[in-house]
């Protein structure tokens, strides 16, 4: 993404104007609206894209209408944001605020946000209770541009077991789950030959899905500058070797293109074909030698580390809202080695005053504890299981023994409807 | 036919009335040139023959021209005898027949108002008109017909200006388009060249003359004598001649000139803009009938032209239109092409015969039902009864468990060679294979190792199953994989298992290292899911020479972590043996290093195991462990053992999650055909009457009464072999294999009473008793009493018991 304008003041109200150049981008600018997008009491995003809305006139003589699309350059105050990751969609609603030809201010429209168009994000503090470019969103957008250069790392993954596929996208800030093969493969028995078979066809059909999932162009005369990511394939046993060796197969004998594949082929080690065997596969020291510099490695590793204090019970690490603020207050999570880490998941919370916690939390520790504060996407897997102790934790300076947040203390009831007991996360008993 | 020839006719200028008998002059000429013709055919080079007829065509074509029609003829028989190429002679024909589209047979404007379309349809039937008729029909319309461009004529027969210009342009193209074709022609072609020249000449005189001597033919004359005068006058001032029949089949199979005469089909450009409401129209009132029509009973001006077709048919001679017969353009579309090539070859279909094949499809259809019936006897048979009066043995599955390559397949390949469960020759077979990819010591795993990649990578990778049978007991193995990616399997088997036939490599070092990997594992698992019953076969022996100590201390290691696992010292035996000597399996070792071991061999050891009892009389619970193809007279088939209650053949069965139901066809227990089955059994039903989607393994079959539950969340007390914590973890229940996570650590029991020993851990430790709550992704069914596996990053963290 481009940083085109930057009309930032340091109080925190202010404007940026942005290209986006790639899909992701699309994902990075939803996160940008995050912070409000959710927050459906007090709007305060004002977003300047082009549009094409599509107006209709009633003719005052006869009655008749007609009807035409008009491009307009719109304004709108955000009310939803509607991010489709599948397809790297961004639509974003709202009431127009500049009144045009063709637009009254108040009436509603949907902005799509399209690559290579430039848009005007702009943030208002004060007023309307609008809290601006708070640290975590200034952090985000820095995100979003810096990395403009040096483009990330990416690889599709499939991790299989016998009968069971995912297929998924790696970038910097996300995984996502393209698809799923699901198929029903009969076991081995005396004298069948049925498993055989309906081990062929399961590789058979997740080859062809992988081929769909990564628009591999099957003529023989492609550019050759055409990147091609690394593949992962990740199983428990030989399935993914052997999925290897059907893909050879096929490459020598139907379809010569696809040796264009083969030697970005990387086969893994994971436990078994479910999506959360991915962060096995994102550990192995393949993986981390082709994706090492991202910010996803940085924070797998960082879990890793806290799962590690916390296994060897140096009573160095914590997790949970109360836990962890508790640890802040008592300036555990300060300068030498003090890691707050939590999950995006929190910021999106409807409440403000639930917002706001957490960003005074993230502030202090950055600016008066002088500790390091990291944000995991709860889009990516490290994220997930962050998510899973409470959706925040944190790595100490000293070990602090732990204050009892016993039985007396009351569920407590987060935005996003989930119940945090002792950090623990919970849906809500039906 | 609409690629008549009409307008390649040659008429004489004087030629008006006698169309049936040719000119005696052009007769004689046209025998004098068939003889030339014929003549120089023979005499030329090649010599060709042709007949008279032949020849004669030739010559109506090309005017007489002798010289053109020899070459035509020439080219047109070389071609046919030596595949000569003459193509420029042979497309001269066809090239004939282009300008022919540019000419449309013309109306003259008209207004004649006498005319009445009801009264001459009168007796003509809706359907079906035979053809005579349908060469008679020729009606002038009503009003001058219309032309595209420039609206309606004015009445006066003055042009509008805009008019006269559309149809100057119009002339100018019609000339630009001929010059185009014959220029492109005659590049090729002299002769076909000369042709077309003269081609457009008649052509250009006859737009002319539609153009000026619009008004000259008048009066009503008779249909087909109209269309003969018309095509007279297409060709005036053309030489050549006439051929009569030809002349006929246009007037009898030219549905073009039919359509044009239609009533009403130019009238409506010329109504005045009156009342614009729309009439429904004459299709859709066709098929309403005249019901509709009534209602307007005030007609408006369009009415004059939407007449209603029944009405002018006649109600009494037409029925409401079958739309289940071909369509009207349907039976036009098949008289024209019957016409065109085949004329009489194909008559129409008649209707009558159309109608009675289609009653028989009807019934037919009727007939084949989508789904067959299942009709299956369900025999009302009180299974425990029958059960009880059974003249079986007791029947055990053990399932056997150890490290990897501690000789488990080989073992057990051994025990159903001694026992003759498995011929000589099979063995034999698999020796010789095994030797030929260099895995002489894997011969014995075949038995059990069967797929492909298993014998090719000599591991077991699946659950084998295989029976032998002794005097006292049917067993059945369930020989497990002890790599460790595939522990999801051995939980498959071992949630089938009565016993457990623990197997440990003797040899140094090995025993080590399996202690530390599935030995371990695979003990720990099988107590936790209710094995209780272990026997340690001590193998490979012949590697360590039967040494009594490496028995003795491989017997006291693995007594005291049996023990600490949960197994009672009584349920523990040992026995030395070696798989693949076959010692001490099923016959006493003949070694005389093993002469100090006293005990039991493998099998005897295996047939001290007492009858298990299970709960026949709870509901029917049954987990699918597989879903095949049983055969062509059973398309779906599942096996795997009854857990619990009985069912019989006939039963319905729910399958869970899916919630679908099925029929047993018929079952089979233990390989042998049977009427009823009961819990402990291992089982493959043969179903029908559903959909193979809905049947995975893992899923549970129950009876419809008592069906299992589906749940998304469940608490459990688990014994905790891992750090535990809010995580993703991998459930497993039997062949059961889901992902889910740890949602909420809720205490930490005491392990002997069971109490909270502390509420809302942060971290639960390993070794400890703690109650949890699991969350999936997706609802699966689980019941209270079942017995799970957490697995986490490819170990196994907890096992429990669902609360």
């Amino acid at each position: 993404m481009r940083l085109i304008k930057n009309n930032i003041e340091r109080r925190g109200s202010g404007a940026v104007t942005l290209c986006p150049q790639e899909p992701e981008d699309m994902f990075l600018t939803s996160l940008l609206f995050e912070w409000h997008a959710y927050n459906l009491i007090q709007p305060n995003d004002i977003l300047r894209a082009s549009a094409i809305r599509r107006v209709t006139y009633t003719s005052k003589e006869s009655g008749s209408t007609s009807s035409s699309r008009v491009h307009l350059m719109l304004q709108i105050r955000v009310k939803n944001t509607d991010f489709d990751p599948q397809n790297s969609q961004l639509h974003v609603s709202g009431q127009i605020m500049n009144e045009t030809q063709h637009t009254k201010v108040g009436q509603h429209h949907t902005l799509d946000l399209e690559l290579n168009r430039n848009f005007t994000l702009e943030k208002e503090e004060g007023a309307e209770g609008g809290i601006g470019w708070d640290s975590i969103a200034i952090e985000m957008l820095k995100d979003a541009i810096d990395d403009g250069g040096k483009r990330r790392a990416e690889a599709v993954a499939v991790v299989m077991q016998e009968g069971l596929a995912h297929i998924c996208f790696i970038t910097q800030f996300q995984t996502i789950l393209k698809q799923k093969v699901e198929l029903s493969i009969p076991r081995k028995r005396q004298g069948g030959s049925d498993h055989d078979k309906g081990l062929s066809k399961f590789y058979q059909m997740t080859l062809d899905t992988l081929l769909r999932q990564i628009e591999f162009n099957p003529g023989l005369s492609s550019n050759n500058n055409e990147p091609i990511r690394p593949i992962l394939l990740a199983s428990p046993g030989f399935v993914a070797a052997a999925f290897q060796k059907h893909i050879q197969s096929v490459a020598s004998v139907t379809m010569p293109a696809l040796k264009r594949l083969l030697p970005s082929i990387v086969v893994v080690h994971s436990a078994s074909g479910h999506m959360h065997a991915l962060s096995e596969v994102l550990q192995s020291s393949t993986v981390k030698s082709l994706l090492s510099d991202t910010k996803y490695a940085r924070e797998t590793r960082l879990m890793d580390e806290f799962l590690e204090h916390l296994r060897k019970d140096t009573n160095r690490a914590t997790y949970g809202p109360r836990e962890v603020e508790s640890a802040v207050n008592q300036g555990a999570v300060g300068r030498g080695g003090g890691i707050l880490i939590i999950s995006h998941r929190l910021f999106r919370a409807q409440d403000i005053a639930e917002r706001k916690r957490w960003v005074t939390l993230v502030d202090r520790v950055r600016d008066v504890e002088g500790g390091d504060v990291r944000i995991l996407s709860s889009d990516h897997e490290s994220g997930k299981r962050l998510d899973g102790l409470g959706g925040v934790a944190a790595l100490l300076t000293f070990p602090i023994t732990e204050a009892d947040f016993g039985s007396d203390v009351d569920d407590e009831i987060t935005a996003d409807g989930m119940v945090v007991t002792n950090g623990q996360s919970a849906v809500e008993a039906q | 036919m609409s690629r008549h020839r009409v307008k390649a006719l040659s008429y004489d200028d004087d030629f008006e009335d006698d169309y049936d008998s040719a000119d005696p002059d052009e007769q004689e000429r046209l025998e004098e040139c068939t003889k030339e013709v014929l003549g120089q055919l023979q005499a030329g080079e090649p010599s060709v023959t042709a007949s008279r007829e032949e020849v004669q065509e030739a010559l109506w074509h090309y005017y007489n021209d002798i010289q053109k029609s020899v070459d035509y003829l020439r080219g047109k028989k070389a071609k046919t005898v030596g595949k000569k190429q003459a193509t420029s002679k042979t497309t001269t024909p066809k090239a004939t027949a282009v300008p022919a589209h540019s000419v449309i047979p013309a109306f003259h404007p008209r207004s004649s108002d006498h005319f009445s379309a009801a009264e001459f349809f009168r007796d003509s039937p809706w359907l079906n008109v035979p053809l005579h008729r349908k060469t008679d029909i020729l009606i002038e319309p009503l009003y001058p017909r219309c032309r595209l461009l420039g609206g309606a004529p004015p009445s006066d027969g003055k042009m509008s200006k805009l008019a006269a210009l559309a149809a100057a342009r119009k002339k100018k193209e019609g000339e630009k388009k001929e010059l185009e074709k014959t220029k492109l022609l005659g590049a090729e072609n002299n002769a076909s060249q000369a042709a077309t020249t003269e081609r457009r000449n008649s052509t250009l005189t006859l737009l002319e003359r539609l153009s000026v001597n619009g008004k000259e033919q008048r009066g009503s004359e008779k249909a087909d004598t109209f269309l003969r005068k018309e095509a007279l006058f297409t060709s005036r001032g053309n030489r050549g001649k006439i051929v009569i029949e030809k002349h006929n089949e246009v007037l009898g199979n030219c549905p073009k000139v039919e359509e044009t005469c239609r009533p009403g089909q130019g009238e409506e450009r010329t109504s005045k803009p009156v009342d614009l409401r729309a009439l429904p129209s004459t299709f859709a009132r066709t098929i309403v009938g005249s019901a509709m029509s009534h209602m307007h009973v005030e007609l408006s001006h369009l009415s004059g032209r939407c007449f209603d077709v029944m009405e002018i048919y006649g109600q009494g001679l037409t029925e409401p239109f079958d739309f289940a017969d071909s369509s009207p353009d349907d039976i036009v579309l098949k008289a024209q092409s019957s016409a065109k090539g085949l004329k009489s070859k194909q008559p129409t279909p008649k209707q009558a015969g159309n109608k009675g094949t289609q009653a028989d499809l009807a019934s037919g259809m009727k007939s084949l039902a989508v789904e067959e019936p299942v009709n299956i006897k369900r025999k009302n048979l009180d299974v425990l009864t029958e059960y009880r009066k059974s003249p079986w043995k007791n029947a055990a599955n053990f399932v056997v468990i150890g490290h990897v390559d501690a000789g488990k397949s080989t073992l057990m390949g051994r025990l159903l060679a001694d026992l003759n469960a498995v011929d000589n020759r099979t063995i034999e077979k698999y020796r010789r294979e095994a030797e030929k990819i260099g895995k002489g010591s894997f011969a014995l795993a075949w038995v059990l190792d069967q797929s492909s990649e298993e014998r090719a990578r000599g591991v077991t990778i699946d659950i084998a199953t295989n029976k032998f049978e002794t005097e006292r007991t049917r067993f059945t193995i369930l020989d497990a994989p002890g790599h460790r990616d595939f522990v999801p399997n051995m939980i498959a088997g071992t949630s089938q298992a009565d016993f457990a036939v623990l197997v440990i490599d003797a040899s140094t070092g090995n025993f080590e290292s399996g202690l530390k990997g599935q030995t371990k594992e695979h003990a720990l698992l099988c107590r936790s899911m209710g094995v209780q019953k272990v026997v340690v076969a001590v193998n490979k022996m012949d590697t360590v020479q039967w040494s009594k100590d490496r028995f003795n201390e491989i017997e006291q290691q693995t007594s005291s972590f049996l023990t600490a696992a949960g197994f009672l010292p009584k349920n523990i035996s040992f026995v030395p043996c070696s798989g693949i000597q076959g010692d001490n399996v099923v016959r006493p070792s003949n070694d005389p290093n093993a002469s100090w071991y006293p005990g039991r061999s493998l099998i005897e050891e295996l047939e001290t195991s007492e009858p298990f009892t299970h709960s026949l009389e709870k509901p029917l619970r049954l987990t699918i462990g597989d879903v095949f193809r049983g055969g062509a007279q059973n398309p779906l088939s599942i096996s795997g053992r009854i857990c619990a209650g009985n069912l019989q053949t006939g039963d319905q069965i729910l399958i869970m999650p899916s919630g679908a139901k099925a029929i047993v066809k018929n079952l089979e227990v233990d390989g042998e055909p049977n009427d009823w089955a009961v819990a402990g059994q291992n089982v493959v039903l043969n179903l029908a009457d559903i959909d193979p989607i809905h049947l995975h393994s893992g899923d549970v079959i129950c009876i419809p009464t008592s069906p299992i539950q589906n749940t998304k969340a469940f608490t459990t007390k688990v014994l905790a072999f891992d750090h535990l914590m809010p995580m993703q973890v991998d459930i497993h229940h039997g062949r059961l294999h889901v992902p889910g996570r740890i949602s909420r650590l809720v205490a930490v029991l005491d392990k002997g009473t069971g109490a909270v020993a502390k509420k809302r851990p942060k971290i639960i430790s390993p070794g400890t008793v703690a109650r949890i709550v699991v969350e999936m992704e997706k609802p699966v069914p689980l019941e209270a009493p079942a017995r799970i596996v957490l697995r986490a990053a490819g170990g196994t963290i907890a096992a429990g018991l669902l609360e």
